[in-house]
């Protein structure tokens, strides 16, 4: 693992296990996030990817039965102490899912939900809110003459840019992405792409991915997971081009998947 | 400004007091009926006929009709519900033509209709027009058109819940439809179509409008031998007592012991309906 | 091949008798309840304010009945339906399994105790309990119609509800939930909304079996055919005089027809509530996916 420091890490987590009720999901996983970056957890099915960036969030306390031990720093604070408001962490940290999932409401509200709920009623403001975040996740042009239709009516990768619009409404600090793109077809898949990169201007990205070419595409650091363990992390262009571990080399070579 | 914590917590305990209240309401149900029925009910109340005026003695023919009336709406009820249930679930599946949606919302209308209303049916078809008159059979033949629609609702989950994968081992083997059905598929389906029957039987024998305008009566001095003769029945028998009876006081014992009577029946019915229907989940699961 | 042919046709011809029993209360409502107008114009009978049957001059207006039907039917939607529907939330958002394993058979039980059992009740302690709390000049009036009734209705509203709310795609929670709401948050704002129309089916379906219920309020409401929208006076229902009143009439007499009238207008009634409750459940869900 390379020593970056402290100063820009935004996420690092200590020691994290994570079961879902007898099952083992994540091994000491020890990892270290740097701001404004965009950071790619790569692995095959079932090594914990998901389950990393969830704890980060602490998603994963929605489904009964899971128990966590170990740390999560954000900003050096650690998420899973007694004192955590997981409510305003859950805004800090947000996350887009792997299948686009709106609101069945129109577009304008599922952007607003966000404000609305921290006491932003007035419609000027709200209307700030609502641009400002379809901007940034580079929807605004196609959709402000629409706003008011259904979010239903929108194209799976509208969909999940509206997410991201969602998602950003918060004023979140760091995105999580859960393989946002692997449910929508090369287009879109390649403005989300783009979208990745710009958001590091403003935030931490964090994204779930299985496919290899899009980690080595999009991010700047790359962590490779298998089986729950964190079996290498690094920058990118190392993990693909001169991983140390045999296990990262099979996986980058196609020998597993 | 509330906070959105404190709003949280003044809504959930909004929504736990709804819960608590309709608790309460059904244990105060039960509580009230329990107390006051069970001492009036002995082996002497439920074997002997009543006796001064119904203020002593017991509710045997009561009894006795309303056991007759629900066996009776059980034959007929039974076959045609579950018949309805296989067509509509075995041979119609899929098949969305108007005569089968036009079948599937009848039967939801059906349900829906007021029991009152299937006693006028009863009066004007059974009783009148096919000059049954006032009988046990014109009751029960109303009460299964009443009960029929929710056997049909049961069964045709029941039904509906059984693999395909079983349906289509057997065709494969060369099974005709009905051999499938009848080896295939209604085996399994026995439990939620017994479930069905029995809620709509408890249904049935806790019903008092329509018989009353199509047979029961409130004193017969015999039990009914034939399907001809009226019959006597135990929510009719709670109702005379507490309204049409010069002095309600005098047999309100009778009226508390009638009544745990007939909740003791229904309850048991209800339970035995519950635990066929969780012990055939379980199998399933 | 030519039994399994008959074999499902003889299950077919099973299946229609649904369609038939529905055209058989059409015709026999309408064949005795036409005959009404022979002797009662259908405006009187219609608008008519005094239900008089039995008198020299038989009068047999039906807006009293109809008054009384739905007078006691708002009152009992007005508590069961919101009861109902926090106690549904209460059951699919925010109840531990333990929980939910009692209260749910417990309104299961609820939902199978007779209607004269409920009627018995009404007229005993009920009465006593709004006589009471209110000062009743009518020990028996409206007010225990309504309550009664919408104890009755309860288990309807209650499960129909609960089954709307949980059928509600568990990626809308989530996605609020990710976005930093509290769990009322995403239940007021996301869960509840998309659940909507089948809440609103489930009030219909309610209101449907209020309308249609016979001995309960038959024995809570004191059956005085007076038009009055005060909930403290004696009502009657058209339920109620019906089944009251058949056990006196002459077959083929005036009186018998009226009765039969009254029928079909209660199973127009409660047709109509059901239509609409089927066009709201079907639209819902075509809206699920």
């Amino acid at each position: 693992m390379k020593a970056v420091s402290n100063n820009n890490l935004k996420i690092q987590s200590k020691n994290l296990n994570l079961w879902f009720s007898e099952k083992h999901v994540l091994k000491n996983v020890n990892i270290a996030i740097e701001k404004k970056r965009v950071t790619a957890i790569m692995g095959p099915s079932g090594c914990g990817k998901t389950t990393l960036i969830r704890a980060f969030n602490r998603m994963n306390e929605i489904i009964t039965g899971c128990r966590t031990s170990g740390e999560v720093l954000i900003d050096g604070k650690d998420v899973y102490g007694l004192d955590t408001d997981v409510v305003d962490l859950r805004r800090r940290v947000g996350l887009v899912f792997q299948k686009p999932n709106p609101f069945p409401k129109s577009i304008y509200d599922n952007v607003a939900f966000g404000p609305r709920i921290h006491g932003i009623t007035r419609r000027r403001q709200l209307d700030d809110f609502v641009q400002f975040s379809l901007q940034e996740a580079a929807l605004w042009e196609e959709v402000k003459d629409r706003l008011n239709d259904s979010a239903l009516s929108l194209s799976g990768g509208q969909q999940q840019r509206l997410c991201i619009a969602r998602a950003l409404a918060v004023a979140p600090e760091v995105v999580l992405m859960d393989e946002p793109c692997s449910a929508l077809d090369p287009a879109a898949t390649a403005k989300i792409e783009a979208l990745m990169r710009k958001l590091t201007q403003n935030y931490t990205v964090i994204i779930v991915t299985h496919n290899m070419q899009q980690a080595a595409r999009v991010s700047d650091f790359t962590a490779f997971m298998y089986l729950g363990e964190l079996v290498e992390y690094g920058e990118t262009k190392k993990i693909f081009e001169n991983p140390e571990n045999e296990l990262t080399e099979k996986y980058i070579t196609g020998k597993f998947g | 400004m509330i906070s959105r914590r404190v709003r949280e917590k003044i809504a959930f305990t909004f929504l736990r007091l709804s819960a608590l209240l309709v608790l309460v309401v059904l244990v105060a149900i039960l509580y009230y009926i329990v107390s006051n029925g069970i001492g009036v009910v002995n082996i002497g109340f439920l074997l002997r006929n009543p006796e001064e005026g119904m203020t002593r003695g017991g509710i045997f023919p009561a009894i006795v009709g309303t056991v007759y009336l629900v066996a009776l709406t059980l034959l007929f009820a039974l076959p045609l519900g579950v018949s309805t249930a296989i067509y509509l679930s075995e041979y119609a599946r899929g098949k969305n033509d108007r005569v089968v949606m036009i079948i599937k919302m009848a039967t939801r209308i059906l349900a829906g209709i007021p029991s009152i209303v299937y006693g006028l049916l009863g009066l004007g078809l059974f009783v009148l027009f096919l000059n049954l008159r006032f009988s046990i059979l014109s009751a029960s033949l109303t009460l299964s058109f009443l009960t029929v629609p929710i056997i049909i609702a049961a069964s045709e989950e029941a039904l509906e819940s059984v693999p395909m994968s079983y349906r289509e081992a057997a065709l494969a083997l060369g099974a005709t439809r009905w051999q499938t059905i009848r080896s295939a598929v209604l085996p399994y389906a026995l439990p939620g179509i017994m479930t069905g029957s029995i809620l709509g039987l408890s249904r049935a024998a806790g019903e008092t409008a329509p018989i009353m305008i199509t047979g029961v009566a409130y004193y017969l001095p015999r039990l009914p031998t034939s399907l001809f003769d009226q019959f006597m029945a135990l929510p009719f028998h709670i109702f005379t007592l507490s309204t049409q009876s010069s002095n309600p006081q005098l047999t309100r014992p009778v009226q508390f012991g009638t009544v745990f009577v007939l909740m003791v029946l229904v309850l048991v019915m209800n339970l035995a309906a519950i635990i066929i229907r969780s012990r055939y989940s379980r199998l399933r699961a | 091949m030519r039994t399994d042919s008959i074999i499902e046709k003889f299950f077919l011809i099973c299946a229609l008798s649904s369609i038939l029993v529905i055209a058989l209360i059409f015709i026999f409502l309408f064949k005795e309840g036409i005959q009404t107008f022979i002797y009662v114009s259908p405006i009187q009978f219609f608008t008519g304010s005094i239900w008089q049957p039995v008198a020299s001059e038989p009068k047999y207006g039906i807006l009293p009945l109809v008054a009384g039907s739905i007078l006691v039917t708002l009152g009992a939607t007005v508590i069961a339906v919101p009861i109902g529907i926090l106690c549904a939330t209460y059951l699919a958002e925010v109840s531990n399994p333990a929980a939910r394993e009692i209260l749910k058979p417990m309104i299961e039980i609820l939902a199978g105790v007779p209607s004269v059992v409920f009627g018995f009740i009404a007229l005993t302690v009920l009465a006593d309990f709004t006589h009471g709390v209110f000062n009743t000049t009518y020990r028996l009036n409206a007010l225990n119609g309504a309550v009664i009734l919408a104890v009755m209705i309860m288990p309807t509203v209650v499960s129909v509800s609960e089954d709307a709310i949980s059928a509600v795609p568990k990626e809308y929670k989530e996605a609020a939930l990710a976005l930093g709401a509290t769990r009322w948050e995403a239940s007021r704002r996301v869960v509840l909304p998309a659940a909507l129309s089948g809440i609103i089916v489930a009030a219909m379906l309610g209101i449907g079996r209020a309308i249609g219920e016979t001995m309960a309020v038959l024995m809570a409401t004191g059956n005085a055919p007076l038009l009055t929208f005060d909930l403290l006076n004696s009502v009657e229902t058209m339920t109620a005089t019906i089944a009251i009143e058949m056990g006196e009439v002459a077959f083929g007499s005036p009186h018998y027809h009226a009765l039969f009238a009254i029928g079909l207008v209660l199973f127009a009634m409660t047709f109509i509530v059901n239509l609409i409750a089927e066009l709201v459940s079907a639209k819902f869900r075509s809206l699920r996916y």
